[in-house]
């Protein structure tokens, strides 16, 4: 912790410190959460990190406000984050809905935990990929990013925030216990070498000005609250200057614009990162910490002449189809291990139709899928 | 295949210092030594007296699972420690006891060195058995520099225990010396048990 500055500087990080040093590289001035573990190292090292830059941290009365509080701080110009766990991620769905439809980029960072309600809290688990898709009502498309590393920690958080203000819509960061607590050595580069993505503001006058207009990116001009540009925001299905509305048309564009944005730059969206798949006979896909075990398990089985390759999962939603679907197409089988009874696993049968095997390893005790267990796997499959 | 992995488990019960000693030994062989290193932990809800346990892995590769599998090494800072890891050590592996708190050996290869009562007895303080324990510790395994871990120690103790914590690491590293000098002296590999009270 005595060596917690950002600039260009090897440090011994917890994932949640790093996560923070990325919020504040790429321009985090507002943090607002409720401490809950295993995510409180991120509430703490912000509310004397944010200071330091001139940010503001407020400790907010629960989830529900947390979410409220950095919406209204983006929409006043500031790039905000939250952090919290599953029983507080569960609260802020609703006002997470309302990003989404009033799209208002900011990231909320949910470091998983075992579950259902207050579960097994000092424990690792991956069991809300769904929830981070679904948790909010209504159709929407999200951005959801997951971190397997310290060093993805902080660089994983710095695309996050580009993408929330490339995009203008909520990007979730899905961490869980283990990355979140492990130290690790990383560097942290000098804040002059990290790319910044700021949003798009108007240039127009004021009074020109149409809030929700389409472009053909999709995303429109967002101006900040007291710069002049005076516009009505609102949780409801609105038309292009921000009013409620119910005419088929407006309510269509609105809604199709929104699954646009996101739809047309899939590829600049979907990341992943491959492990000798080049000549890959079994593959293994996997995400977050366990990752860590596949990667380990994947060097051991060609180590005893196995053909095995990797893919791993940094973009989760929108689920990496294109990338994943041909390497489906060229493998004998696949194995997807998870710290759940199976999320991921249902989209990779989903875009597999079928074709090739596709084997599930879980794990739902509280504790992280080892390298030896993947690795029988493999020698099976 | 990262042939040079070493993975260290340190245990006891919550407030022995278990968990800052796994940061100390991460941050000498990761930092100051520049290795790659890995530093995890598992506790329970309490805040004092549950099993509290910290690993840190350190290879000259990037590290892909940051857990210890078989740990090269076992540091057991107390007997339900002792007990619950015993068998999750590398055969040949080193196991190192506090042999104040370690009174039922389940193996003729241990190291026990009494770690709290030296603390008690040279410092006056009972939770720096840690610290004399890490000294002990890089001093038979060589897996930290001495000097690294000195600088690492002082860097994370609050101000004004320097000379304390210095002290303590020097009484540590004397402790394991005196261990591999008797055991070369009766000719025995240095990590079989004695027991040295």
């Amino acid at each position: 912790m005595n060596a917690l500055k950002s600039g260009g500087c090897q440090l011994l990080l917890q994932g949640n410190e790093a996560i923070v040093e990325g919020a504040i590289a790429a321009g985090c001035r507002f943090f607002a959460g409720y401490p809950i573990t295993p995510a409180t190292e991120i509430s703490e090292v912000m509310s004397y990190r944010l200071p330091a830059v001139d940010g503001t941290f407020i400790q907010m009365e629960d989830e529900i406000a947390s979410m409220g509080a950095i919406v209204g701080a983006s929409l006043a110009g500031a790039k905000s984050m939250t952090a919290t766990s599953g029983p507080g991620f569960s609260l802020m769905q609703e006002n997470l809905g309302f990003a989404c439809i009033a799209e208002v980029p900011c990231v909320i960072v949910n470091v998983m935990r075992g579950g259902p309600s207050t579960g097994i809290p000092t424990q690792v688990s991956q069991g809300d990929v769904m929830q981070t898709r679904w948790g909010t009502h209504g159709d929407h498309p999200i951005i959801v990013l997951s971190v397997s590393t310290t060093q993805d920690c902080f660089s994983i958080t710095v695309k996050a925030f580009n993408l929330a203000e490339k995009y203008r819509t909520p990007v979730i960061i899905l961490a869980d216990e283990v990355v979140a607590h492990t130290r690790e050595k990383i560097f942290l580069p000098h804040p002059g070498e990290v790319e910044v993505i700021d949003r798009i503001r108007p240039n127009m006058p004021p009074d020109w000005y149409i809030p929700y207009e389409d472009t053909s990116r999709g995303v429109p001009p967002m101006a900040a609250f007291g710069e002049g540009y005076r516009y009505h925001v609102t949780g409801l299905v609105h038309d292009s200057r921000g009013f409620p509305t119910q005419r088929p048309d407006e309510v269509k564009g609105l809604m199709s614009r929104l699954f646009r944005k996101i739809n047309q730059h899939f590829f600049d969206i979907q990341m992943v990162e491959e492990e000798a798949t080049e000549d890959a006979e079994v593959l293994t896909v996997a995400y977050g910490s366990v990752a860590r075990s596949a990667r380990r398990a994947t060097r051991e089985a060609r180590a005893r002449g196995i053909k095995a390759g990797m893919i791993q999962l940094v973009t989760l939603w929108p689920f990496p189809r294109q990338v994943v679907e041909p390497m489906l197409r060229k493998v004998r089988a696949v194995l997807v291990p998870e710290l759940n009874v199976g999320q991921v696993s249902r989209e990779v049968k989903r875009v597999n139709q079928g074709v090739t095997r596709v084997e599930t390893l879980n794990r739902i005790d509280g504790n992280l899928i080892t390298p030896e267990e993947i690795l029988s796997r493999l020698l099976k499959i | 295949m990262d042939s040079n992995r070493y993975e260290i488990r340190i245990s006891g019960s919550g407030g022995q210092g278990i968990i800052i000693s796994g940061i100390i030994l991460a941050e000498a062989a990761g930092i100051y030594d520049g290795k790659y290193v890995c530093q995890t932990q598992s506790y329970g809800p309490e805040a004092r007296g549950g099993s509290s346990r910290a690993e840190v892995v350190v290879s000259d590769d990037p590290i892909d699972y940051p857990k210890a599998m078989k740990p090269d090494l076992l540091l057991a800072m107390n007997q339900k420690a002792c007990d619950t890891y015993i068998f999750d050590l590398k055969p040949g592996g080193i196991l190192m006891v506090n042999s104040t708190l370690v009174k039922q050996l389940p193996t003729t290869r241990a190291i026990a060195i009494p770690f709290t009562q030296m603390a008690r007895e040279r410092t006056g303080k009972e939770m720096i058995a840690n610290i004399i324990a890490l000294g002990a510790l890089a001093s038979l395994t060589g897996v930290v520099s001495l000097r690294s871990l000195e600088a690492a120690v002082l860097s994370r103790v609050p101000k004004g225990t320097e000379e304390l914590n210095k002290k303590a690491l020097e009484a540590g590293i004397e402790a394991a010396r005196g261990i591999t000098d008797k055991s070369e002296e009766i000719g025995m590999e240095f990590y079989e048990n004695i027991a040295d009270e």
